[in-house]
């Protein structure tokens, strides 16, 4: 039993836990392009607020300066991966994930 | 006291927002499901006092990224429901939920193991003196320690913003037509 005392950062870790497997759950289940983009963004948010957790576990602030830099790589992700699915979804509308399979040998 | 509830409403913000983008089959309220999470992580790093981090994710997830879903969406008109019968994968389905429950588990189990071992070396190093502190202290690292990481971002996102123009770009009528014309295949 976890202590009712005051909030612990292992609360805050099992939260990021429940987080990234939720999101992992979506990449494996949704087929829609779209939502498994939204699944890694969760995921990447678990990351991150285990990341600030530790930070002031330790008390130190590279942890935050780690999220930084992740905040800025998920945005350039989220940027370039939009621009591919509008590049395949303006030729097939109804594509789906399954349906991207042209490159594979 | 105060920080239990905070933490429990944020918590559940966290985990329905969560489920709402694994669960609805609309997309567009699957990325406002997602912003609701969004807003539980930014109030659980207000509470974990890292303020600049909580602010910039609001603007840049909840402003712009989730923005971009909606545009993208919006744009290519699928907003439809999709039909969840003819998934290609049946299988996956289900067995997708097993893997979450497993990854949870694992790592669940991880944490509660590590809880007792995990050596708390001092809270004082991160100034919470002054309303700014946070903010100080995160440009100090990042613009003397990270000074090179951090230009390197900007790098990157300029190959983004590139890339993705030309990703979706429509191809030049007349310059392919010009390029035929000369016998150049493209």
């Amino acid at each position: 039993m976890i202590a009712v005392a005051n909030v612990t950062p292992t609360w805050y870790l099992l939260l990021a836990a429940a987080l990234f497997a939720l999101g992992c759950t979506g990449v494996l289940v949704r087929r829609n392009p779209l939502v498994m983009f939204m699944c890694i963004e969760l995921m990447l948010n678990a990351v991150n607020l285990s990341f600030v957790a530790f930070s002031r576990t330790y008390g130190d602030i590279k942890g935050q300066t780690t999220v930084f830099f992740v905040l800025v790589v998920a945005a350039a992700e989220v940027v370039v991966g939009l621009g591919i699915v509008v590049a395949i979804l303006r030729r097939r509308p109804s594509a789906n994930a399954d349906d991207i399979a042209e490159l594979k040998g | 006291m105060i920080e239990i509830i905070v933490f429990i409403a944020a918590s559940l913000m966290v985990l329905v927002g969560a489920l709402g983008v694994i669960l609805r089959t609309n997309p567009v309220h699957a990325a406002l499901s997602l912003v609701l999470t969004l807003f539980g992580v930014a109030v659980h790093f207000v509470s974990m006092e890292a303020h600049f981090l909580a602010a910039v994710q609001v603007i840049v997830y909840a402003g712009a990224i989730v923005v971009l879903f909606l545009f993208v969406i919006m744009l290519l008109g699928v907003d439809k429901a999709e039909d969840l019968r003819t998934e290609p994968m049946l299988r996956q389905r289900y067995l997708g939920p097993l893997v979450g429950v497993g990854v949870l588990g694992l790592v669940g189990a991880a944490i509660l193991v590590a809880r007792s071992r995990t050596i708390v070396k001092s809270v004082e190093g991160l100034d919470t003196v002054g309303h700014d502190a946070n903010v100080k202290q995160l440009a100090r690292s990042l613009f003397s320690d990270y000074v090179f990481a951090f230009e390197l971002t900007s790098v990157l996102l300029v190959i983004a913003v590139v890339g993705t123009v030309l990703l979706a770009r429509r191809p030049n009528k007349g310059l392919q037509a010009a390029r035929e014309k000369a016998g150049v295949s493209s």
